[in-house]
C-alpha cells in the first residue's frame, strides 16, 4: 500500500471542508430554493426551466479559490488533488447546492488529463473564475465514451449534445465530437456563434439540464485523443459526483432521525418502533459504506493510478445504491409530508436521483467493475 | 508505506510480515475448524495453545499492555500485529474470549492484584476463558438473568445455569455475571471471575446445526467464590458487563483477538475464482451479468468495510467516535452470510455436499462456513439489537427497552 492512512485528508481538507460547510450554512440555498418555487401551482409546468441559481454565490467560491482548487499550478490554480476536491463535492451534495462548481470540477479534471497547451489555457480561465461543463453525450447509448453525435471540422462543431448539465448556469462547454472516426474534445463558451440550447424538462429541482445545438461554431480543440482523456478522467467524475451523493445521503439520514425523535404517533416518537429505527439504521449504514469508498477512490486516485477506476466505480455503485435506499427510506418514514413540495425531502431526494444516472447507475458500474477481474 | 505510519511502526510491521512468514505452523492431521467458537479436540486445543504462545512470544499479542501485566510496553503497534496476523493467514488465537474479552476487562475494572495475577496467562494461552453471561432465561435481555452469588464470609456462593457458553468445556476461567440483588434488575448484578475447575461447576456440551459442538451449559451448583475474584464493586456488574460487550463487538482497543483466519476479502476473492470454474445455463457463472452484478455488489460492500475500518481512525472524517466502530460486528456478519449465501447458489446441487464427500468443493466450506455465520449475526447482542444500539446510541432515537 502506498497510500496514506487518512485519504491525504489532512488539517488542509479539514479547514475547507468546514468553511466549505458555513458557506453554504450561510447562504441558505435549500430556503432560497424553496421560496423560488413556493407558490408556484404547478411548478414543474410553468415557463422557467431555471435551477434556481444564485449567481453572487458563484462569485463568492470563486474568490474562495474554489474554482482555482483543482488547476495545476503551470496553469495558475492551486495544483491541489481530488481528495480535496471531494471535501467540497462532498459539501454541496450535503447542502443540494445548485451550482456549476461540480460540474466545473469535473470538467476540470478532464482537462487535466488531456494536458495540451490549450486545455491549460482553459483550466487557467476556470482558475479565474469561468464555469465550464461538459457536452459528451448522444441521444443513444450514451454513456458509450464516444456516442458523441456532434463532428467537428477544423474546430467547427455541428450537431447536437444531449444530457448536458447546468447549461443555465455555466459559462462555457467542453464538447466531445468526431472528425473522421476520432473522438476529440473541444471548448467553447456557450455565447459563441452558433451555439444553441434547449433545455430539458427535469425532475431535479436542483438542476437544470439540455441539449446544446452547434451549427458551425468555431471551438478550440484541447485534445485530439478524446476517447483516452475521458476514460482517464472517469474515476475523477465518478468520485466527484459520489461525494455529492454522500453528503446529500447524509443529509438524509440526519433529517430522517431527527423527524424520527419529534413525529409523535401512538403516543411515541415514531424513532421507538424498530420498524423506523433499524432502517434509518440502515441508512446509516449504507451512507458510511459510500463515504468510505469516494475518501479510498480519491485517495486512490491521487496515490495508486492503476487502481483507480475499480475504486471509483465501487464508490459510484455504492453511491447509487445508497442514494436510492436513503431517498425511499426519507420519503417513506417522513409519511404524507414527505411527499409533498412543502418538504425539504423532496428536493434531496430528486437530486439524488438524478445523480444516480449521472455516468452510469450501480448496475453499470459493477458491469464495467466486473471487467477488469 | 502508509504515510502517517512512523519509522518504528514501519520496521515493526515488517518484523510481524518476516516473522509470520517464517514461524507459520504446519498444518494439523484433522483440519481446523473454521473459527475459535467450534475447537472441540484436544489435539486442535493444544496444537493451538502452544500457537499462541509462540506468537505472545513474538509479541504479537499483548504488544501494547504494558510489561507489569505480562504486555511488551509498546505503544501503537497492537494494531499493526493483528492487522498482520489476519493477512497471513494463519490459525486464530484460541483464547479469543480471554484475550478480547477477558483482557480489556480486567484492564479497565480489575485490581492490580487480578491483572497480575490473570492476564499473563491469558495472553500466553496457558488459561483459556469462556463467557457466562447468557442463561436460558436471559438471551438479548440479559439482565434478566437470575444465576445468584450469596456472600459467605468472605466467599460468594453461586447457583444457577449458563448457557452458549463457548470454550467451556477447555476453559479454567469465566466472565460470570451473577444477581447479588432480586429487587434491581439493573444495578442487582456483579461481575465475578468465576472458577470453572471449582467444585460444584458441570459443563455439558451442545451440539450445533453444523454437527460441530464449541459451546456448552454450564451448571453452577454452590460455587464457591472467594471476594478477591470480584471485578469491580458488587453492583455495577451491569456497567462491567457493557464495556466487556464492547470489546466483544470489536469497538474498543484489543490485545490481540483474532478469532477466525480469513479475512473477509480472501473469501469474496475465492467467491470469484468459484463463479469462474463453475457454470450454469451452458456457460462460466462468471459470464452472466446477473451473477456478475451480484458478486460485485458484494465485492463493493466488502471493501466499504475495510475502508470504513480505515475511516474510522480518521478522526475529522469518522462522524463521532463510536458510529462507524459499533457498525463492525452488525455489517460484517451479515455481509459474510450474504456471502456464503451467494457462494451456495453457486454451487448449485454441489451445494449439499458436506464434510467428507469426496465430490465436495474444499470439504464442504461453504455449506459449513455458511451456517456458522449465524454465530455472528446471534452471538454478542444479536443484528437486531446491534440496530437498537446504533440507532439509540448513534443516532439519538427512542430507547427500545
Ligand atoms: C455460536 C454462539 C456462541 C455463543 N457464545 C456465547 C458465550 O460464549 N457466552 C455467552 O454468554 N453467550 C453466548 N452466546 C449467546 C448469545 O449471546 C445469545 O444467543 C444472544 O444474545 C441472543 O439471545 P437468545 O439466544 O436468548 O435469543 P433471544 O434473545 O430469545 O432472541 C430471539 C430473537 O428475538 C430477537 N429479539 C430479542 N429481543 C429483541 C428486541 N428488543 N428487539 C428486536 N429483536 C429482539 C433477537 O434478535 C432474535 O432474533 C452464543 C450464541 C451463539 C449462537
Amino acid at each position: 500500500m502506498t497510500q496514506p492512512r487518512d485519504f491525504g485528508f489532512g488539517e488542509e481538507q479539514v479547514m475547507l471542508q468546514d468553511s466549505a460547510r458555513r458557506f453554504m450554512e450561510d447562504k441558505a440555498p435549500l430556503n432560497a430554493l424553496r421560496a423560488a418555487t413556493k407558490g408556484t401551482e404547478d411548478p414543474y409546468l410553468g415557463d422557467e426551466r431555471t435551477g434556481h441559481y444564485n449567481p453572487d454565490a458563484w462569485k463568492e467560491m470563486v474568490e474562495l479559490g474554489w474554482t482555482a482548487l483543482a488547476v495545476p499550478e503551470e496553469a495558475g490554480g492551486v495544483g491541489m488533488n481530488l481528495i480535496t476536491a471531494v471535501a467540497v463535492a462532498e459539501e454541496i451534495g450535503r447542502a443540494a447546492m445548485p451550482t456549476p462548481l461540480t460540474m466545473t470540477l469535473l470538467a476540470t479534471f478532464v482537462l487535466r488529463e488531456a494536458g495540451t497547451t490549450e486545455a491549460n489555457q482553459w483550466l487557467e480561465r476556470i482558475a479565474g473564475g469561468l464555469s465550464m461543463t461538459l457536452a459528451l453525450h448522444g441521444k443513444e447509448d450514451f454513456l458509450e465514451t464516444d456516442s458523441t453525435q456532434v463532428t467537428a471540422s477544423d474546430s467547427d462543431l455541428s450537431g447536437t449534445s444531449w444530457y448536458v448539465q447546468d447549461i443555465q448556469k455555466v459559462d462555457a462547454v467542453l464538447v466531445a465530437a468526431k472528425d473522421g472516426g476520432d473522438v476529440k474534445l473541444y471548448c467553447i463558451e456557450l455565447g459563441a456563434d452558433g451555439v444553441s440550447m434547449e433545455h430539458d424538462r427535469i425532475v431535479d429541482l436542483t438542476r437544470d439540464q439540455g441539449r446544446l445545438t452547434f451549427d458551425g461554431a468555431a471551438a478550440t480543440k484541447v485534445s485530439d485523443a478524446g476517447v483516452d482523456v475521458i476514460n482517464a478522467a472517469m474515476p475523477a467524475m465518478l468520485t466527484l459526483l459520489s461525494a455529492d451523493t454522500a453528503g446529500a445521503c447524509e443529509w438524509l439520514l440526519q433529517e430522517t432521525a431527527a423527524y424520527a425523535k419529534v413525529r409523535t404517533q401512538f403516543d411515541r416518537p415514531i424513532g421507538f418502533f424498530q420498524a423506523v429505527k433499524h432502517p434509518i439504521v440502515n441508512m446509516m449504514i449504507t451512507a458510511d459504506e459510500t463515504r468510505s469508498l469516494v475518501y479510498a477512490a480519491a485517495c486512490t486516485i491521487d496515490n495508486e493510478p492503476e487502481g483507480s477506476e475499480l475504486a471509483a466505480r465501487l464508490a459510484k455503485s455504492s453511491a447509487c445504491d445508497t442514494a436510492e435506499f436513503c431517498a425511499n427510506r426519507a420519503t417513506q418514514l417522513h409519511g404524507g409530508i414527505g411527499f409533498t413540495w412543502e418538504h425539504d425531502v423532496q428536493i434531496y431526494h430528486k437530486r439524488v436521483m438524478h445523480t444516480q444516472q449521472l455516468f452510469g447507475d450501480g448496475v453499470f458500474q459493477r458491469s464495467k467493475a466486473a471487467e477488469l477481474f | 508505506m502508509a504515510a502517517s505510519e512512523t519509522a518504528e511502526q514501519r520496521e515493526f510491521r515488517a518484523y510481524c510480515r518476516a516473522w509470520l512468514e517464517e514461524n507459520r505452523p504446519p498444518p494439523t492431521a484433522m483440519p481446523l475448524p473454521q473459527a475459535a467458537y467450534e475447537v472441540m479436540t484436544e489435539d486442535h486445543r493444544s496444537y493451538l495453545v502452544d500457537w499462541q504462545n509462540k506468537c505472545y512470544e513474538a509479541q504479537l499479542i499483548a504488544t501494547d499492555v504494558s510489561k507489569e501485566y505480562g504486555g511488551h510496553g509498546h505503544n501503537g503497534f497492537q494494531q499493526i500485529a493483528s492487522t498482520e496476523v489476519r493477512r497471513a493467514n494463519v490459525p486464530y488465537f484460541i483464547n479469543w474470549i480471554g484475550l478480547g474479552m477477558a483482557a480489556p476487562t480486567l484492564l479497565i475494572h480489575g485490581t492490580e492484584a487480578q491483572r497480575k495475577t490473570y492476564l499473563p496467562p491469558i495472553f500466553s494461552g496457558e488459561d483459556i476463558w469462556c463467557q457466562g453471561f447468557s442463561e436460558p432465561g436471559a438471551g438479548s435481555d440479559l439482565a434478566g438473568l437470575q444465576t445468584s452469588a450469596v456472600k459467605d464470609g468472605d466467599n460468594w456462593i453461586v447457583n444457577g445455569s449458563k448457557v452458549w457458553t463457548s470454550l467451556g468445556h477447555f476453559a479454567r476461567w469465566m466472565l460470570l455475571l451473577a444477581r447479588t440483588d432480586k429487587s434491581d434488575k439493573y444495578n442487582g448484578i456483579t461481575y465475578f471471575i468465576g472458577p470453572m475447575e471449582h467444585e460444584g461447576v458441570t459443563v455439558q456440551p451442545i451440539h450445533k446445526m453444523t454437527g460441530e459442538s464449541g459451546f456448552n451449559e454450564v451448571f453452577l451448583e454452590d460455587v464457591v467464590v472467594p471476594d478477591h475474584m470480584r471485578i469491580d464493586a458488587v453492583g455495577t456488574g451491569w456497567k462491567v458487563a457493557m464495556s466487556t460487550l464492547t470489546s466483544e463487538r470489536g469497538a474498543a482497543q484489543g490485545v490481540g483477538a483474532v478469532a477466525t483466519s480469513e479475512s473477509p476479502f480472501a473469501a469474496i476473492e475465492s467467491l470469484i475464482q468459484l463463479a469462474k470454474t463453475k457454470k450454469r445455463n451452458g456457460r462460466l457463472i462468471w459470464d452472466d451479468p446477473v451473477w456478475r452484478d451480484k458478486l460485485m455488489k458484494l465485492y463493493e460492500r466488502t471493501e466499504a468495510s475495510t475502508q470504513n475500518f480505515r475511516r474510522a481512525r480518521v478522526d475529522a472524517l469518522n462522524g463521532g467516535a463510536m458510529r462507524i466502530p459499533l457498525q463492525g460486528k452488525l455489517t460484517g456478519s451479515e455481509l459474510g452470510q450474504e456471502l456464503h449465501q451467494v457462494a451456495l447458489s453457486i454451487l448449485g446441487q454441489e451445494a449439499s455436499l458436506y464434510i467428507g464427500d469426496d465430490n465436495s468443493e474444499e470439504n464442504g466450506r461453504w455449506a459449513l462456513g455458511y451456517m456458522n455465520t449465524y454465530t455472528g449475526t446471534i452471538s454478542g447482542g444479536s443484528s437486531e439489537i446491534q440496530r437498537n444500539i446504533l440507532g439509540e446510541r448513534v443516532l439519538g432515537l427512542p430507547k427500545t427497552k
